[in-house]
């Protein structure tokens, strides 16, 4: 059922970051794909985007909230040991120098608030008086509750019941922070749930009701905004890694759920065509295994959902499957459109690991580091496991650690089978 | 285009002067079998048009009687395949009935536009209501639609104001489809005088025969929206009434079929009265 999707055919453009087009295209992928009742509201949404990004007074501000409030720029952080561990590993003698970006050190403990502060600005912008989102991981929700109460606004959450059991430190979180949580029962009870209920949600409260989409996905202008908010995550790299090493990185790894972290730190580096880019996705049991992972770029094709047309897990008859992944924040059947389109124009790579290699990976990382991943990057971390003992040492590899482990610690825990 | 059967029953429903019934049902809910029978009694109970839910994992737009209306048809194995031969076998009785295809893009783009598009006219189907792709898509599925000799059908809702009313109703045609209210199918019952006013705003607008749906449940309800309108959709009404007739398994029962027909029977009664 998959269909040919050869985006170099038609890539009339220079570089890679010129997209999406002006209908929110990224080649095949992207669009807007909503209902009538909110194609007015994302209309405006777009002209109010476009309107603050020429306005210098909104970038202060947000710049302003960046390092006072969100504590930005986040370290780029010598993976020493871990670097030395994979150098002892290499069969070639080899062995990448491996860098963290530490997103994870962020308020609220991931790169979530990056796109939640841009968002409730330009909520605030659009007179919007009440916030929704859905979260997957939680990491989203926390930090949509997080900037509701700093802007003084009632926010609602969507969150699939199953993920409330397994992220319940998130969920206690949301509720300190003032917001309501509503677990979404319907279907496998995860993030595409959510995100049905948040749409169910806006369409009935269109005029009042902001909607803080968590990932580089959606109907237009979404995917665009939300990476331009993350994008500061590959801007500081930039900058970071010319003080460090007085050059720019090789290789470029992190984990993709929707993909937004991955989409802002590989975004300021697409034209630098040398640099090698990976992007993780979750291989749950494995991609041979039936809805049992959320590989949707590896395992899915393409479609239309929540908006946007990308690569999704579904079945011959155009039913979406609802996957699995033992990270709550990758278990979605869709990805952000533009990696569809760095996936089909070959840009990125995209492989997958499973949960077991993650599991793997978090535990390394805990122990070399003393730095423990969520699970989410401790996906980008097992493939690093696998490729930096495979690259020379010269090789510079960042890899993004976009959110800390706390809220997976019990979960993970209860893996191992570890007696707390 | 050519007049299509939606057409022709807009035109004949003028001559009485009486508003239409829209029924909708999900193709396949609660199997395959029981849903063949509801589609074939449906006109002699009272519909004017039928609208055949294409089910989809994901119902985005509806509330909570579509989508479970949608997922009881899937377990029970409903496929695209399947949803255009019910229509095949409805046409073998009935050549008057407009059938209009409701859903999500989804399922006709896995199933390929064109090939979707050639299979529908095939089976008899004469129009189409695809939630999620707005005129700013048209290109996509409404103008090959309309070159394939069916109506693309658009939903105005409250929200689509007078800058925007014309590029929605720019490729519509087989009537306009007024979403009563923002929100989901089958939740708050609309506001009666709200509803005229706004489908009096959109008949100056077109030509084009205007059905107003979302929140309508009763008879009462139906003849009271229907003044002003030329058609009233009942869609959650129906389903639920599916819903309520079947056994501890979700299995169909003899209560399923006249469950559905009697109610039909009812709201088309009370907008004839």
């Amino acid at each position: 059922m998959s269909k040919p999707t050869d985006m170099k055919g038609d890539a009339k453009l220079n570089s890679y970051r010129a997209g999406p087009d002006e209908r929110g295209h990224f080649g095949l992928f992207g669009g807007r794909f909503v209902a009538e009742t909110l194609m007015p509201l994302i209309l405006d949404l777009e002209k109010a985007y476009y309107d603050a990004k020429g306005d210098a007074s909104f970038h202060a501000e947000l710049e302003n909230l960046n390092t006072f409030y969100a504590g930005r720029p986040s370290p780029l952080y010598f993976a020493e040991r871990l670097t030395e561990h994979f150098r002892s590993q290499s069969t070639t003698g080899g062995g990448a120098k491996v860098y963290f970006k530490r997103d994870e050190l962020n308020h609220t403990g991931s790169h979530k608030i990056n796109n939640c502060l841009g968002q409730i600005l330009l909520a605030r912008r659009m007179g919007k008086t009440r916030i929704i989102a859905e979260t997957g991981a939680g990491q989203h929700g926390v930090a949509v509750a997080t900037v509701c109460a700093r802007f003084g606004l009632p926010c609602e959450i969507y969150m699939g019941a199953t993920d409330v059991k397994r992220q319940s430190p998130n969920v206690a979180r949301m509720y300190m922070l003032g917001a309501k949580v509503n677990p979404v029962t319907s279907g496998a009870g995860t993030l595409k749930d959510a995100m049905n209920e948040a749409l169910r949600d806006w369409v009935t409260n269109v005029s009042d009701t902001y909607y803080i989409i968590g990932t580089a996905a959606g109907p237009h202008p979404y995917p665009e905004l939300v990476r331009d908010f993350q994008s500061i995550i590959g801007n500081e790299v930039r900058e970071q890694m010319m003080a460090a090493e007085g050059r720019l990185p090789d290789t470029l790894v992190a984990c993709i759920g929707g993909g937004s972290n991955a989409i802002g730190l590989f975004h300021p580096f697409l034209d630098d065509e040398d640099i090698k880019i990976f992007g993780v996705e979750a291989g749950g049991h494995g991609l041979d295994v039936e809805n049992g992972h959320a590989a949707s770029m590896n395992g899915g094709a393409p479609g239309v959902l929540h908006g946007n047309r990308t690569y999704l897990l579904q079945d011959d008859d155009g039913q979406i499957l609802e996957g699995h992944s033992i990270s709550a924040g990758l278990d979605y059947p869709g990805v952000g459109p533009e990696h569809s389109w760095l996936k089909d124009t070959g840009r990125v790579t995209y492989v997958s690991v499973t949960d077991n290699e993650a599991l793997e990976a978090f535990q390394l990382c805990a122990k070399q580091e003393g730095i423990i991943p969520a699970l989410e990057p401790s996906h980008a971390l097992a493939h690093v496991m696998k490729l930096a003992p495979t690259l020379p040492r010269d090789d510079i590899l960042v890899m993004n650690m976009c959110g800390r482990g706390d809220k997976d610690v019990f979960a993970v825990a209860g893996y191992l089978g570890m007696e707390i | 285009m050519t007049e299509t059967r939606i057409d022709r029953r807009f035109a004949a429903l003028k001559t009485q002067g009486r508003a239409g019934l829209v029924t909708f049902i999900s193709a396949g809910d609660p199997d395959l079998e029981t849903s063949a029978k509801i589609l074939a009694g449906l006109p002699g109970a009272g519909a004017d048009v039928i609208e055949l839910g294409m089910p989809f994992s994901d119902p985005m737009a509806d509330g909570p009687a579509i989508q479970a209306s949608s997922l009881r048809a899937l377990k029970a194995g409903q496929r695209m395949t399947k949803t255009l031969d019910l229509v095949r076998a409805f046409r073998k009785s009935d050549n008057d009935t407009p059938i209009v295809l409701m859903g999500y893009y989804n399922p006709i783009y896995v199933y390929g536009n064109e090939r979707f598009l050639a299979d529908a006219v095939a089976a008899g189907v004469d129009g189409l209501i695809v939630v999620d792709v707005p005129p700013e898509a048209d290109d996509e599925l409404c103008l090959p639609a309309i070159k394939a000799g069916l109506n693309f059908i658009r939903l105005a809702t409250p929200t689509t104001d007078a800058k925007r009313l014309p590029a929605v109703l720019a490729n519509t045609s087989g009537f306009v489809y007024y979403v009563s209210i923002t929100g989901i199918t089958g939740s708050a019952a609309p506001d009666v005088g709200k509803v005229h006013a706004e489908v009096k705003r959109i008949k100056g607008e077109t030509a084009l025969p205007v059905a107003v749906g979302f929140g309508v449940k009763t008879g009462e309800q139906a003849k009271a929206i229907a003044t002003g309108a030329d058609g009233v959709v009942v869609g959650s009404a129906l389903v639920t009434a599916i819903e309520n007739s079947l056994d501890s398994e979700g299995r169909a029962t003899g209560k399923t079929v006249p469950a559905v027909l009697d109610l039909v029977k009812g709201l088309a009664g009370a907008l004839r009265a």
